[in-house]
Parts: C-alpha cells; structure tokens; sequence
C-alpha cells in the first residue's frame, strides 16, 4: 500500500498504538476510580509474560553456547544493570561459539 | 505552547544528562541490531523516532521478518508499552494546567525516565512546567533519534555478525528486562507459566503462536492468584533506561 513496506507500516501503527498507551491512561483510565485488583495485577505482568515468550523459547531452541550465556546473563542480571550484562552475555557468547558450542 | 530558554527549561536540560548518557549504548545497539536484522537506516530512524521507546523497538526488529504475523507485531509492541498507560493517568492531573497542545506533545514524550523525573520534581514540591518538561525531552528524543542513525551506521560496518554474537543480543537484552522486574509481585510464577507455556507452545503449534499463549498464560495466572481487596498503590517507574 502507498509503496511502502511492510516493516514500514508495522512501525507506523507500533507507534501509534505506542502513542495510545501514553494519553490512554490520561483519558481512559483516569475516569475510574479505582482499578480493580485483578484488573491491575494482570496488567502489571504483562510486561514481563510477554518478554518472557521471546526469551524462553531462544534458550532452549540454539545450541549450548546460547544456554549457557542466558544461564550466565540471567545470574549476572542480579548484580550488574544492563549494559553491564549484555557485555557479559557478548564475551560469553562470543568465546562459547570459538569454542565450538554454538 | 512557545518554548522558552528560561530557567526552568535549562532546569530541565541539566537533569537530562544523566538520562542521555545512561540511554546512549541502547540508542546506539538498537540501531546496529536493526541493520542486522534487515532494515535500513531510514527505517531504524523511522521507529527511534515514532515509537521512542527503546524495549519495545527491539520486540520490534525481534519479530520482523519472522513469520510472525503484523499484527501480532505491533500487539506486542502495545503490550510492552502497555505500563505507559499508568504514568499516564499519573501524570495527567500533575499537568493539568497545560494547554491541550502542549499535552499532546507532553504524552508522547512520556517514556520511563521523563516519568520518573515528572515524579520526582512534583515530590518535591514543584510545579511541573513545560518549558522544565521540554527541557528534558527535547535532549533525550534527539539523542535517541541520531544514535539509531549512528548506531546504523556501525552495525552495517559489522562484517560477521554471527561470529561477534549480535545475533544473540536481543534475547540477553530481554533476559535482563525480565529480571528487572523481579520484584513485583507473583513475578516467578507470572514468569515460569509464561517460560513453560512458550516453550510447549514453540515445539507444539509452533511460532509465533508461542508469543500470545505464553503471554496469555502469564497474565491470566497474574490475575487468578491476585486477590480480590483493592491495594492502593503509588506508581513507580520500571528500571529501564528509554
């Protein structure tokens, strides 16, 4: 459509739907009173649920040089903040797969 | 809705320093990782620039060219950014004295960090102006924008992708945002049920089914073991850069 590609669109409305979630709450949500706590706790861990299914899978799907730099990255998460981490996960990643595990 | 350089606004520009800083690798990384997963430059500045929101744009170039369908795409897009809708309604009465311009912008800008520090300045007591407001903004959004360009322009210099493990990045940077909210509530089970059920989702139905149902699952388990008494509770922002 317009000559534009697919990537392109999937942008356009990611930020459009990103945009709604901005003034949503300010609109929307607003105008209850409260949320109730089911309602509020579910939506507290979307976040994570949905990140989650993309990492999962990537663990357990690649060779043993990806398991264990996510078994690392996930151990390392505890302590450093995240570019800290995602160096770790490079370097173990990087070495893992020169050693032939990839 | 005019911007001025006054007080405030330089307020603003000199809390924005350590934000811009913090956020730079991952304005830099992500446009790298676009390249290498097949976008072009433009389109890399294309998103930094509409959807200015950093976890959620690197779901993005995840799933492009997957068999995952759009829609699915930008759903999930929606659903990492889906907390915004909390700073959101936080963040609306603290501003009301905007105009609805200004709002329109002033929401778009509202990433993480720019909540946080929205937070933080009315806790202490101070009026929110859009002039302090923009001062913040204003430095974050366009280092944001120009790093996916640099950040494009590096990774397409990258000659073995597989070999420096960029491929790999993504789910390590995921890995990260998951423990990151380790200390909310119900988050183990929240995460194992989304863990198992994306993994038998993967190897059963296969992709990209194994995005919602685990997700699904997740959510659904979160709202099952919560009880049922209102908890009043103030909103913080998640531990995340952009």
């Amino acid at each position: 459509m317009f000559g534009l590609s697919d990537i392109t669109w999937i942008i356009i409305f990611g930020a459009l739907a990103t945009y709604a979630t901005r003034i949503g709450g300010h609109l929307v949500l607003s105008r209850f009173e409260r949320i109730p706590r089911r309602v509020s706790a579910a939506l507290d861990a979307v976040p994570a649920a949905v990140l989650t299914t993309l990492v999962a899978p990537a663990a357990v799907s690649n060779g043993p040089a990806e398991a264990i730099t996510l078994a690392l990255a996930a151990a390392a998460a505890l302590r450093f903040n995240l570019i800290v981490v995602l160096l770790i996960g490079a370097a173990a990643i990087i070495s893992l797969r020169a050693a032939g595990l990839g | 809705m005019f911007l001025k350089f006054d007080a405030e606004f330089r307020q603003g520009m000199r809390d924005s320093v350590p934000i811009v800083l913090g956020a730079a690798p991952f304005g830099l990384l992500f446009g790298a990782l676009a390249v290498e997963y097949g976008m072009d430059i433009g389109q890399a500045v294309l998103m930094s620039a509409t959807l200015y929101a950093g976890a959620s744009q690197m779901v993005g170039i995840d799933l492009f060219g997957t068999s995952v369908a759009p829609w699915i795409i930008v759903l999930s897009i929606f659903a990492v950014n889906f907390r915004h809708i909390l700073y959101s309604a936080s963040l609306g009465p603290k501003i009301a004295h905007f105009t609805v311009a200004q709002k329109t912008i002033a929401f778009f800008a509202l990433i993480d960090p720019q909540f946080a520090e929205s937070e933080r300045r009315h806790e202490r007591g101070y009026r929110i102006s859009f002039n302090w407001y923009m001062g913040i903004s204003i430095p974050i959004y366009t280092a944001w924008v120009a790093e996916a360009a640099l950040g494009g322009y590096f990774g397409r210099l990258i000659k073995d992708p597989y070999a420096f493990g960029l491929d790999f990045m993504l789910p390590v940077y995921f890995l990260v945002l998951v423990m990151g909210f380790r200390r909310r509530r119900n988050w183990l089970p929240v995460v194992a049920v989304s863990g198992v059920a994306s993994v038998a989702a993967y190897f059963t139905i296969g992709s990209p089914w194994h995005i919602s149902i685990g997700a699904v699952a997740g959510v659904l388990l979160a709202a099952l073991i919560a009880g049922d008494d209102p908890l009043p509770e103030a909103v913080e922002a998640d531990p995340e850069h952009v």
